[in-house]
């Protein structure tokens, strides 16, 4: 099956430091796909490359097998790829339809189509089995942390999108929380998407994901599926850019 | 609008929007209950002290007098929403009424060229203010304490430094002066309701057509009976004789500024909770990076907030040139500003940027209006005005970061 995003020998530098050497990822439709690496490693540079906020010096970025240039989030949203920020963006004194719309709001003539978004907003949380909101139309500044994150999440999928990057969604969130927005990612993969889930914690990753990408000062150490590895070999992964057969042989893919 | 829906079409009763509306205001979103609550205070006791206070004559100035700084304050809302702030509304109103009087007395135009003139004096003078705030990046406040001294200078030079542009035009003094005939100011109001439970009725019927949660009928039934009973009583008040000598001249009907400021409060409200663009006014004010990212031209949002408040300053400019029946150097300048400012904070419009109504504009606008007529009637000088006012400008700007600080401690907003 072909990779919904693949991404080869993707460079990128800014100034004279290379940020990302040679990195190839690929993301598949209904799997949710970890994005492991310590602080500094490139997780949010490669997002960004993705995303379009940053260009890519060279390397390949195929979209459904087919080559494409996105420069632009504009592109990256119009080709169905959305990113969930670990700021969340949203506007706290808005409710929830008209985060999930802001910017793209529907409208009849000049008037916005409340009726419409109201509509297609509750029908994305119900297709997400979202409960825990009390009414649609409450402000989001009186959600709580989990309830914040899958709004931003709700707002992603709105737009039929194809692959979902969530960044560190449970950093924030107490147990109780991260359980729910883990099932929540879960569910997305479930209905189809591509998930791309970046994450420090360990359990997240192990929980809810089918490959673990490993990102090592830059370099891909190594792109496994999450059955095939133990706790310790990712953590090694991680920490060192490889474990055992896995990873990078002096820093160089092998 | 902002009655609690359920997520579950399950239709709100009275009971289940006067629980969220306390729920509400517990959590520190006062709304406009602070001015409401102001004014009935400060009427009850200006009636109680000074009887005259509660003449036809007396309410009918009301209007007259609170009209210009009202609409001053509804251009203001706009730049508040989005956390800025524009200290140069009250000499851009000033500008903008000398640029008419000029055109009208010494140039001998039309009233309708030196209206146009005037208003397009304030295009000009936002779209400045707005591109310098946006594109340069400069603090609003400074930007437009520049042009607070600038202004200044140049109502100065426009009426050749003291002396004072008289107004003769018939058309710019009737909207201050004149009334409506008093079948007019019925005619109006039974529009007016009848259009607003019209309205009301339509998008419940709508909503609940579609499964949504409408409002109860009995709600709407609330609603409309109480804007046709105040409004009939402000009706019936403004159309008493208010002349002490009507067999000279009579004097009764509904000031024409007052349907002048219901029109502006009602397009400006459309624009603020029914367009794309006032929802992204609101996105801006709430968090204006999240507005860049989903796509909203941030820049070109603060444009043209700031051309919108000083095209309302410039109308503000045209009322007090006609209540005033001339310009001079001081239209639009002293307290103008900051009664417009305090007409808005107020009135519930948030110094924080995000929250606010063209409404709070006019209820605060009328909390200033009986202070500063009320103290008048008191024989209070100027002094003991201005302290007063600051005093409750204060009040109401300390609500408001009470009320913020209560909704983050709350969670609600």
């Amino acid at each position: 099956m072909t990779p919904v995003l693949e991404l080869r020998g993707i460079d990128k530098s800014f100034g004279p430091v290379q940020v990302l050497h040679d990195v190839a990822l690929s993301v598949h439709a209904g799997e949710v796909t970890a994005l492991v690496g310590d602080n500094g490693a490139g997780k949010s540079t490669l997002v960004k490359c993705v995303g379009g906020i940053h260009p890519i010096d060279s390397g390949e970025y195929l979209f459904e097998g087919k080559p494409v240039q996105v420069h632009s989030p504009r592109e990256a949203a119009a080709l169905g790829i959305e990113i969930v920020y670990q700021d969340l963006a949203l506007c706290d004194n808005l409710d929830i339809v008209q985060n999930m719309f802001l910017g793209r709001e529907h409208k009849r003539g000049i008037v916005l189509d409340e009726d419409t978004m109201e509509e297609m907003a509750a029908k994305t949380l119900e297709g997400l089995s979202v409960r825990t909101v009390k009414s649609i139309r409450q402000h989001v500044s009186s959600l709580s942390g989990g309830q914040r994150q899958t709004v931003a999440i709700a707002k992603a999928v709105l737009w039929n999108s194809k692959v979902v990057i969530l960044d560190e969604p449970t950093a924030a969130l107490g147990v109780a929380q991260t359980a729910q927005v883990l099932e929540l990612v879960r569910r997305l993969a479930d209905q189809g998407l591509a998930v791309v889930l970046i994450s420090h914690n360990m359990n997240d990753v192990f929980a809810v994901s089918d490959r673990i990408a490993a990102l090592y000062l830059g370099r891909m150490a190594a792109q496994v599926k999450t059955s095939d590895v133990t706790h310790a070999q990712v953590v090694e992964l991680i920490t060192s850019g490889r474990s055992g057969d896995l990873g990078l042989t002096n820093g160089v893919p092998a | 609008m902002t009655t609690t829906i359920e997520s579950k079409p399950e239709s709100p009763s009275i009971a289940s929007n006067v629980r969220g509306y306390a729920e509400r205001v517990r959590g520190g979103d006062m709304g406009a209950l602070p001015a409401v609550l102001g004014l009935i205070v400060l009427c009850t006791v200006f009636s109680i002290l000074r009887p005259s206070f509660l003449t036809s004559g007396n309410f009918a100035n009301l209007f007259t007098q609170g009209a210009a700084i009202t609409v001053i304050a509804m251009g203001l809302v706009f730049v508040l929403l989005l956390g800025e702030i524009d200290l140069s509304a009250g000499f851009a109103s000033g500008v903008c009424a000398a640029v008419l009087a000029i055109l009208l007395t010494d140039q001998g135009q039309p009233w309708y060229v030196a209206v146009a003139a005037a208003i397009l004096t304030g295009v000009a003078i936002g779209t400045a203010l707005g591109t310098l705030v946006a594109k340069l990046g400069i603090p609003s406040f400074v930007v437009t304490l520049a042009g607070f001294l600038g202004f200044q200078g140049l109502v100065l030079l426009l009426v050749k430094g003291g002396t004072n542009i008289s107004i003769r035009d018939e058309t710019i003094l009737a909207i201050a002066n004149k009334n409506l005939p008093p079948v007019w100011g019925w005619a109006l109001l039974i529009a007016g309701v009848v259009g607003y439970a019209a309205v009301q009725l339509l998008r419940a019927r709508k909503r609940t057509a579609r499964g949504l949660a409408a409002d109860p009928i009995s709600l709407i039934a609330l609603r409309v009976g109480a804007l046709a009973v105040l409004g009939g009583l402000a009706v019936y008040f403004l159309n008493l004789e208010r002349s002490r000598n009507a067999a000279v001249v009579s004097l009764k009907g509904v000031p024409i500024v007052v349907p002048i400021i219901v029109v502006l409060l009602l397009v400006l409200t459309f624009v603020l909770r029914r367009t794309g663009y006032g929802r992204h006014l609101y996105a801006v004010g709430g968090n204006a990076e999240a507005a860049r990212r989903a796509g909203i031209n941030v820049d070109r949002m603060k444009i043209t907030a700031f051309v919108l408040c000083s095209v309302l300053a410039s109308v503000g400019g045209i009322i007090a040139a006609s209540r005033g029946a001339s310009v001079d150097p001081n239209t639009g300048g002293s307290n103008v500003l900051l009664y417009a400012v305090g007409a808005a904070v107020i009135g519930g419009t948030s110094l924080f940027g995000g929250k606010g109504r063209v409404l709070d504009a006019v209820l605060g606008g009328a909390v200033v209006a009986v202070i500063e007529n009320g103290m008048g009637l008191m024989g209070y000088s100027s002094g003991v005005k201005y302290i007063v006012t600051g005093s409750v400008l204060l009040l109401a700007a300390s609500v408001d970061a009470l009320s913020r600080r209560r909704a983050a401690a709350t969670g609600l907003g």
